[in-house]
């Protein structure tokens, strides 16, 4: 049997991680995407809430690029068989992404209602389908999916509709709405906070209950149940059931550090489940995709780390950067990102003079 | 299945000849840009400051449509070509991975702060982030490139266990192909921005706006341009020189030239039989020499000719036809090297006008600067499809075929509605940014001083 401690698992590991940076980021893009029209009443408020994703949102979408990649790299059968499995899905999510990435742009090149509502409507719907359907596609590779003996998905496009499956995607749908109230709550002034925190209110408890309901079922759901698995679920559970208490009590603050460790515990525990599995073989599990069987060869994962080891810290720090950058809330100014502040009326001089 | 992967290469095609419409001119309006700022942060002069944010704007329209379908980009191997994908994978992944995690998320973060961060960091921070930017972008290029020069000329890799398995990344990363491949992409990049930049820059010569500013930035442009597209056309000498080593089934395909010829002639025009697999021209204009010349820096240098090569691959992979569409391309080929071509000329009678000092006056030149904006564009659209194209029947060139790669559990209707609703957002999505483009440059760039006269603030934010 194979251990612990092995490339195949590392990278198992940080693709993982590439998720849970992804769910994390993008979760809250894809919130405040969808909750757009309904914290942001006039022109001048919906631009407010774009920007508090405007300059970030990009960034925060390459951590999806990159797990798409480091699957490629590091287990080439895995990223073949779920992509080529789930096309009409996958193609939904291409779909998604690429009106709400254009969206951004166009939205404020022409002052017409109606020109604006087209793209307000392209990034809801646009942040709506990738948040709803990764989470399907998540729970189909831990439920199992009808392989074949060269790993290739035999089923059809509604097989992966299954109640799990589709509990699994209001999951992920009701975490980025959570995550993306609490998130507009810490970055936008009056009148949007308080209608984000109303919106709060409601969806943290849901996406509380849908967690904790998704990962007992996952927990019953897989045969094995490792430590690693009974830990990522309970913090999931904990972290879930604190957010929803600290925003009901008002301390946004911690209940999106909550909400975001109950994310990456959520993700965590679906990877737990999964492994060492990447694909559960419906069918008897004969077929099943494991790290092991699905990896690259180990000249190719010992490279891919050096690259990771150095590059990964780098990325980190000038992203981090750019939230210490943006770190004010974005004030209702009319006009573009000025770097104005409710809480510093005076700007100093040299920023006063914007258009 | 066949139907699947003609299918499956049409939409290859489609989104990554789009995608590809637009790459380019982000990455080389972001380098020209960032000149622009730069010149600004060092003389304050308001018309480089104004030039910055006019241009910013428009780069940043192409920027968008270039990153979305670029997302596409990433897991439609993984989509339609499962059979691909397993069998690189290990190879072919890691400048994908690395592409990502080394120069994806430099561009798009620096971008972000480019966009909204004017005076919330300092003027040398904000210029360095479009800087940033610029050489992400130039990067991301780099990698795509190594690993497109891997299926065109593969190294480093050995074959285990029914697939290929990396043996060096090294040798990967510093293939000849990608020697040439990445600067006569990049090069080519900075030749349509400054083709892209001239060209609007001539519309409002011609109407007379703002022309001090523009004829600065025409002048800038000739120069850029000239240099960028005889660096291109001179690498590209070179890259089809080794080319012919590599892959002489390509330069034969490229001449249409059917017999094995010392000397060989360069051909201008020909015409073969209709037929799926001619194997001779019928027709063929060509200048004596020329080809061995150029390919083999010989006056009688021997070039190979498709049906010898044929017949050697036969020899060596087994029965098969192993030619790629000589007239597509034969004619690619020809419309890349004659766009090029036109480019440089025209640009040398621009270089000529700014010797002259009247550039901002000569109206035909500023007229055809207009259509000339399409120059590049018709180049590097035919240079990929002759790229790509000429490699065929091979994905892998010498290892594997296109047909093998497919994705086994798709079907023609998957295929037929993704290429179709790709066909039609990406159609839409290219309208509404050229017609967002055209607006920007009626509209025109921030005045200098505003209704009462006063000079207006510098103001470089371009965000939404």
């Amino acid at each position: 049997m194979h251990g612990l401690w092995n490339l195949e698992t590392l990278w198992f590991v940080l693709v993982c991680v590439l998720w849970i940076g992804f769910m994390f980021l993008e979760g809250f893009d894809f919130g405040v995407g969808m909750l757009l029209r309904f914290v942001g009443k006039t022109p001048e408020e919906r631009r407010a809430v774009i920007h508090t994703i405007g300059p970030v949102w990009d960034g925060n979408e390459v951590w999806l690029l990159t797990a798409g990649g480091a699957t490629f790299a590091a287990f080439p059968n895995w990223y073949a068989s779920m992509f080529s499995g789930f096309y009409l899905a996958l193609f939904l999510v291409l779909f998604g992404l690429i009106i709400r990435g254009v969206s951004f742009e166009f939205w404020g090149k022409v002052e017409n209602p109606q020109w604006r509502s087209v793209w307000e409507l392209a990034m809801a719907v646009g942040s709506f389908l990738p948040a709803l359907l990764v989470g399907v596609a998540f729970a189909n590779l831990i439920r199992g999916i009808s392989l074949d003996q060269a790993g290739n998905y035999t089923g059809s496009f509604w097989d992966l509709l299954n109640p799990y499956a589709l509990l699994g995607g209001v999951v992920t749908l009701l975490l980025c709405l959570a995550h993306g109230a609490s998130f507009l709550q810490l970055r936008t002034v009056e009148p949007i906070k308080a209608r984000a925190a109303a919106l709060g209110r409601i969806l943290l408890p849901l996406a509380a209950i849908a967690v904790i309901g998704f990962v007992l079922w996952t927990f019953g759901e897989v045969s094995h149940h490792s430590p690693g698995l009974w830990i990522t679920m309970i913090v999931a559970i904990v972290a879930m059931v604190a957010m929803a208490a600290l925003g009901a009590m008002g301390r946004v603050g911690l209940a999106f550090v909550a909400g975001g460790l109950g994310i990456a515990m959520a993700v965590a525990t679906w990877f737990t489940a999964l492994y060492p599995n990447v694909i559960v073989d419906s069918n008897d599990h004969a077929y099943n995709l494991t790290v092991f069987n699905s990896a690259s060869n180990h000249y190719t994962l010992v490279v891919m780390t050096i690259t990771a080891l150095i590059l990964v810290p780098i990325v980190l720090i000038y992203q981090i950067w750019t939230y210490y950058v943006f770190r004010q809330r974005v004030g209702l100014g009319g006009s573009s990102a000025e770097p104005t502040t409710p809480e510093a009326p005076a700007p100093p001089p040299e920023a006063s003079a914007q258009v | 299945m066949s139907s699947v992967v003609e299918l499956s290469r049409w939409q290859f095609a489609i989104t990554t000849v789009y995608h590809f419409l637009f790459v380019p001119i982000s990455i080389g309006m972001a380098g020209i840009v960032a000149a622009f700022q730069t010149a600004w942060y060092r003389t304050r002069n308001p018309q480089w400051m104004r030039l910055t944010r006019f241009f910013g704007k428009i780069m940043l329209l192409s920027f968008a449509v270039g990153v979305v379908t670029g997302i596409v980009q990433e897991f439609q191997f993984g989509m339609n070509w499962a059979g691909y994908s397993r069998y690189v994978g290990s190879v072919f992944g890691a400048p994908l991975a690395v592409e990502a995690l080394a120069a994806f998320f430099i561009e798009s973060t620096f971008l972000g702060i480019w966009i909204f961060g004017y005076k919330r960091i300092s003027e040398g921070w904000h210029l360095a982030t479009i800087w940033l930017a610029a050489f992400g972008s130039a990067l991301s290029a780099y990698f795509i490139l190594a690993a497109n020069s891997w299926m065109q000329h593969p190294v480093g890799y050995k074959v285990v266990n029914g697939r290929a398995e990396m043996t060096s990344f090294w040798k990967m990363l510093t293939n000849s192909t990608v020697f040439y491949a990445f600067p006569h992409t990049v090069i080519g990049a900075y030749a349509n921005a400054a083709f892209i930049i001239l060209g609007i820059s001539a519309w409002y010569l011609i109407r007379n706006r703002d022309s001090e500013m523009f004829a600065k930035a025409a002048k800038a442009m000739v120069v850029v341009g000239v240099i960028a597209t005889a660096a291109t056309m001179l690498i590209g000498h070179f890259n089809g020189q080794l080319m012919t080593r590599q892959q002489p089934m390509k330069m034969a395909a490229a001449e249409a030239l059917y017999n094995t010829s010392k000397p060989a002639g360069f051909s201008l025009f020909a015409v073969a039989p209709f037929a799926e697999h001619p194997s001779r021209t019928s027709f063929d204009i060509t200048v004596p020499h020329t080809l061995s010349l150029l390919a083999t820096n010989s006056w009688n240098g021997e070039v190979k000719g498709i049906n010898q090569l044929q017949a050697a691959d036969v020899a060596k992979y087994g029965p098969g036809n192993y030619e790629p569409i000589i007239g597509v391309t034969y004619w690619t080929f020809r419309l890349m090297v004659g766009a090029g071509t036109l480019m440089v000329l025209f640009l040398l009678w621009g270089l000529y006008l700014v010797w002259r000092r009247k550039i901002d006056r000569s109206k035909w030149f500023l007229k055809l600067a207009l259509p000339a904006m399409a120059l590049p564009t018709i180049a590097i659209t035919t240079g990929w499809l002759f790229t790509e194209l000429g490699r065929q029947p091979w994905v892998v060139y010498g290892l594997m075929l296109t047909k093998n790669g497919i994705s086994p559990s798709i079907t023609a209707f998957d295929v037929w509605v993704s290429i179709i609703l790709f066909t039609v957002i990406y159609g839409v999505m290219g309208a509404v940014a050229v017609w967002l483009t055209v607006r920007i440059v009626k509209k025109g760039p921030d005045p200098e001083v505003d209704e009462a006269g006063k000079a207006v603030e510098p103001n470089l934010h371009v965000a939404y």
